[in-house]
């Protein structure tokens, strides 16, 4: 019990490390991008705008929904908490769930409700639409997302993730054979973490969408939140596609650390890279491109796994 | 122990949430509050070792309620629908509803004379589902398999009826209208 506890704690801080490096990594390619000669600006704008926000006061606001308003900026952090504690490291996870990839499913179904909440408990119309803007883009990512989750527990005949990660061991990464899925599984990485190209619920054309009224502390929460999210959604993927702690050499958990890394890296720097898809675009992209294209995916490997057996 | 109290820690979270669906005056709070009742159920179901429908329960139940909150804040199309409103009407049916079915679920639970083990015992709680899984679907699979393709055949034709605008409004009357006309321009420029 108080192992668990402790190391409930450690993955705690581990997932708060990995979202720190995601906002600098993101505030110095920002700096860059402004032209900034020094960077060092750049890396340590995440502990400037903490230190900001912590000291900034709370807006208040008519007519607020406080508690729906709170809760929902605080469930992104709780979400990213939940998914790590399935995320195995060498076989090894907090919860070792027989769904473990299902509980990631769930887990990322309530950012459709936590953003929504932020959205609507600030009694404010930039934050109202932008809460509306993220579940008609929800309509559009979860379900291929979804469909991109079965290819490896197809592959692997298993639900359970360290299973998923075994199955990989010494054979081939299933990203090599399941690009599609892969592919389509970093878009909603990239959109539950309302980041980047799918970020129009935050959208600056909103005056910030649903981070629009939010202040101090509560901004924070949610801003952290988007990071871990984004982190989680990279550790996730390295156990489900990248094979894990596979490779040669270095410890198990150091490759783990280094391909999380470099594809939350990615993931940050994606950001600078793609215009920003309005929903009612990417809906259509979503059902006919996306939907299609992930299940032959799943078939493909279904047929695979099949014939293995 | 710990089993216990996390059970009845969901089950007084679940029926108390349950409970606040009508006394909030939120369309809002109300919908969550039925989201948090429903999660608690699901998460009531992983005490019993179905982790995968209470997981699956809570997937399903937090991405019907974050749709549903939509709807219900849509289709009330007049001010209530953002101002404070009673979440209750009609109230006297009502009550003798909710009644009614509590005590017909309530009394089958308890007069049903369920079966008891038979089997020397299967061991393993996934002996039992399996056994259970069986005993439900086995002899009507067939029905099930023809009843799913005219669901989903009625579903499509009920889309198609309700949609406001069909092919020949988007293309054209002999289909060849590029690009379609379109109020709304979609992703892909068909």
């Amino acid at each position: 019990m108080a192992e668990s506890l402790f190391w409930a704690l450690v993955a705690a801080f581990l997932l708060g490390c990995l979202a720190v490096a995601a906002a600098s990594l993101d505030g110095a390619l920002g700096a860059r991008g402004r032209g900034a000669g020094n960077l060092a600006g750049g890396w340590s704008a995440p502990l400037a705008e903490t230190a900001r926000l912590m000291r900034q006061r709370r807006r208040t606001l008519v007519a607020a929904d406080v508690l729906l308003w709170r809760t929902g900026g605080a469930a992104l952090l709780v979400a990213a908490l939940l998914k790590v504690a399935v995320v195995p490291v060498d076989g090894w996870a907090l919860a070792d769930l027989a769904v473990g990839l299902v509980w990631f499913n769930a887990m990322d179904v309530t950012v459709w409700a936590a953003v929504w909440l932020t959205g609507w408990g600030a009694n404010s119309a930039h934050a109202l639409i932008g809460g509306y803007r993220f579940l008609a883009q929800g309509l559009a990512y979860e379900l291929p997302l979804m469909f991109a989750l079965t290819a490896p527990a197809v592959a692997a005949g298993s639900l359970r993730l360290a299973e998923v990660e075994a199955a990989q061991r010494g054979g081939a990464w299933f990203v090599l054979w399941m690009p599609v899925a892969f592919a389509v599984y970093c878009l909603g990485v990239v959109a539950f973490s309302v980041w980047g190209p799918l970020s129009v619920a935050a959208g600056v054309d909103l005056a910030g969408g649903v981070l629009a009224e939010l202040s101090g502390v509560d901004r924070l929460l949610v801003l952290a939140g988007r990071y871990a999210l984004l982190a989680t959604g990279a550790a996730f993927a390295v156990p489900m596609f990248l094979g894990g702690a596979d490779g040669p050499l270095l410890p198990g958990w150091a490759w783990f650390a280094l391909k999380t890394l470099l594809l939350l890296a990615v993931l940050v720097a994606l950001k600078r890279r793609l215009p920003v898809l309005r929903p009612d675009r990417f809906v259509e992209v979503g059902w006919l491109v996306l939907l299609p294209a992930v299940l032959l995916q799943v078939l493909v490997v279904s047929v695979v796994a099949v014939w293995r057996y | 122990m710990l089993e216990s109290v996390v059970f009845w820690v969901l089950a007084v979270l679940a029926v108390a949430s349950g409970v606040a669906v009508f006394r909030v005056d939120s369309m809002a709070r109300a919908t969550y509050a039925l989201a948090v009742s429903f999660v608690a159920v699901g998460l009531a179901l992983l005490l019993v070792d179905l982790h995968y429908i209470g997981v699956i329960t809570v997937l399903m139940m937090v991405m019907e309620m974050a749709v549903m909150a939509v709807y219900m804040v849509m289709f009330m199309g007049m001010n209530p629908a953002l101002m404070p409103m009673s979440m209750v009407h009609d109230n006297r049916a009502a009550i003798a509803a909710a009644v009614t079915t509590f005590v017909v679920l309530a009394g089958g639970a308890l007069l049903v004379p369920w079966p008891s083990r038979r089997e020397p015992d299967p061991g393993t709680v996934a002996g039992t589902a399996q056994a259970l899984g069986e005993a439900i679907m086995g002899s009507k699979m067939l029905v099930m398999l023809t009843v799913s393709p005219a669901m989903v055949a009625t579903i499509v034709a009920g889309v198609v009826l309700a949609g406001a605008r069909g092919r020949y409004d988007r293309l054209g009357d002999d289909l060849d209208r590029r690009p379609a006309d379109d109020p709304q321009p979609g992703g892909v420029g068909r």
